[in-house]
């Protein structure tokens, strides 16, 4: 992205060169070498302090004993991975859906927002969670209204950011589409959304993240078991049987999925706003 | 000053010709908090003239500038755009170029981007819209910029973007509102000199609004001097000059002699207003 910046006029206001800053290859090893080296120095410390201390595995499993488990128990493990990354981003994808269609709904109009607003709250009050027993008992089956509820989490920061987003229009940029005669359709499609995006990407964001808890906290509020259940269940189980490898090793999972979540979102959003939003581009003094 | 008045002073003695671009009459806009912004004020300008709205804070020359181009109608009275095909909103059809005191550009587009968007909005294709974008950004010295994005341009810059924006279109009509307050005085004579030679290239009528005495006697070949509480027309100056307008001319007699005319007409307008 480096702009040449040359043009024959002079004076104050010409060239701005932006110099792409060349950070040194030692400072770019140190950026990933250092935290690295600590979370292995952390893991390391764990490993000495389980086999010193003699704590029995089922109170405290050692990280060899969670890499063990994560190995033999994959065939248990890798399907309520499936379940719950597919139940996550189901719930994600539809709530980016419903939230910015929604939010472009509530827009169009003072009046729609006033007739829904009462809804939008008591839905954003309510902690979903505790609607999960219902749910269980209006859907067809357990998947459904985990869906739901991962759902129902994830659509309001998107909604809220998104409607925040497409109110958030520079005036005189609304004033200058009004000059050329621009119609709805022109000023949604080239101004407002693409306006929006900064205040989406936050929403995506968050959203994602809740997408997961949701879609955790609901399995165990709705108690599946069997075949189709997710890691939450997987947890619940190993807790019972006090397998603590197991147990540890369906958390790393859902860390590792909360993880990739997290980079993917802030990678869609950096991929979006990186040629043009102030919260993306690098600052120099 | 009636109106009849200002149409002869203006007459002959400025390059215009005789016919109308706009035309104001009696026109007051009350803002919805109750505020007379405009009263009864009425205006006619001609086709070339490049006249300024001098006045001080509070005297409704912005707004009358957003009137003039359609933007929020009169609460009485009528503008006319007697030179412009009208659309079905009762508005002239792509004739208007606005700048506004910020640059007011998308971040998001490239400088390409941003100056296609009025033929965009249009309905014209960017492929056809290519070389009359290229000719405006090059009228404002900024065609080897088309890539860039407005953050990394400079407050100048993008005002440049912002005037190349304006004229994409061919507007019969410019109007600029405090276009170059917040530049620093370098920049700001600097694209006083561009949006003169443009003015003169392009054959385009020009309504600016300023607070600057300096930058309306320089710029004008008509100054409106406008009165505060409520806003109205305080007085209408032809400025003829003999010469160029160049940088010679910011130091010579002439120049001086005008600034000063206009500073006392500002004075006496805004001893005639409501207190600012």
């Amino acid at each position: 992205m480096s702009q040449t910046a040359s043009t024959s006029e002079a004076g104050t206001d010409s060239a701005v060169a932006v110099i792409v800053p060349q950070t040194s290859g030692s400072e770019r090893f140190l950026r990933i070498a250092v935290p690295v080296g600590m979370l292995v120095l952390a893991i390391a410390a764990w490993q000495i302090y389980v086999v010193t201390s003699g704590v029995p595995r089922y109170i405290l499993p050692s990280p060899t004993d969670v890499a063990t488990a994560l190995w033999t128990d994959w065939g248990t493990l890798y399907p309520a991975l499936l379940v719950t990354l597919r139940i996550t981003f189901a719930a994600l994808a539809l709530a980016l859906v419903g939230g910015v269609a929604m939010a472009i709904l509530l827009v169009q109009s003072r009046w729609v927002e006033l007739a829904l607003f009462p809804f939008a709250v008591i839905m954003q009050v309510t902690p979903i969670v505790a609607i999960a027993p219902l749910l269980i008992i209006y859907t067809p089956d357990t998947q459904t209204a985990l869906l739901i509820c991962g759902f129902l989490v994830a659509f309001f920061p998107i909604l809220s950011n998104m409607v925040a987003g497409l109110k958030s229009v520079d005036h005189n940029l609304l004033n200058l589409y009004d000059l050329y005669g621009a119609t709805r359709w022109q000023q949604l499609l080239y101004l407002k959304i693409p306006a929006s995006m900064p205040y989406f990407m936050a929403g995506l964001r968050i959203g994602g993240g809740l997408a997961l808890i949701a879609s955790v906290v609901a399995e165990f509020a709705a108690g599946s078991a069997g075949a189709g259940s997710g890691l939450a269940f997987r947890l619940l189980e190993s807790q019972y049987r006090l397998n603590m490898p197991r147990l540890f090793a369906a958390l790393l999972l859902l860390t590792a999925t909360g993880v990739a979540i997290f980079a993917i979102t802030s990678f869609i959003s950096w991929l979006v706003l990186h040629r043009w939003h102030e919260s993306a581009v690098k600052r120099e003094n | 000053m009636t109106d009849s008045d200002s149409k002869d002073a203006v007459a002959g003695r400025t390059g215009g010709d005789d016919r109308l671009v706009v035309s104001m009459r009696g026109v007051s806009k009350i803002f919805s908090n109750g505020t007379l912004a405009l009263s009864d004020m009425s205006l006619d300008v001609r086709r070339g003239e490049f006249l300024s709205l001098l006045g001080p804070s509070g005297c409704g020359k912005s707004t009358a500038l957003r009137i003039i181009a359609g933007l929020g109608a009169p609460s009485s009275g009528t503008v006319a755009w007697p030179s412009s095909r009208i659309n079905s909103r009762g508005l002239p059809e792509g004739d208007v170029g606005f700048v506004f005191q910020e640059p007011t550009l998308m971040p998001w587009q490239t400088v390409f981007g941003n100056v296609y968007l009025p033929l965009k909005l249009l309905g014209k294709s960017k492929a056809a819209s290519r070389d009359r974008i290229m000719e405006a950004l090059a009228s404002v010295g900024l065609a080897d910029f088309e890539k860039a994005y407005p953050r990394e341009l400079s407050g100048g810059m993008k005002m440049r973007v912002s005037i190349a924006r304006a004229l994409v279109t061919q507007p019969k009509l410019l109007l600029m509102d405090e276009p170059f307050a917040a530049l620093d005085e370098i920049t700001r004579q600097k694209l006083n000199d561009d949006v003169l030679r443009l003015w003169r290239e392009t054959g385009t009528t020009v309504i600016f609004v300023t607070h600057s005495v300096f930058e309306s006697a320089f710029l004008s070949n008509r100054i409106v001097v406008m009165k505060a509480r409520p806003g109205q027309v305080f007085t209408d100056l032809p400025i003829a000059t003999s010469g160029s307008r160049d940088a010679h001319y910011r130091t010579s007699e002439e120049y001086r002699a005008t600034t000063d005319l206009v500073s006392r007409a500002l004075q006496d307008a805004i001893q005639h207003g409501g207190t600012a």
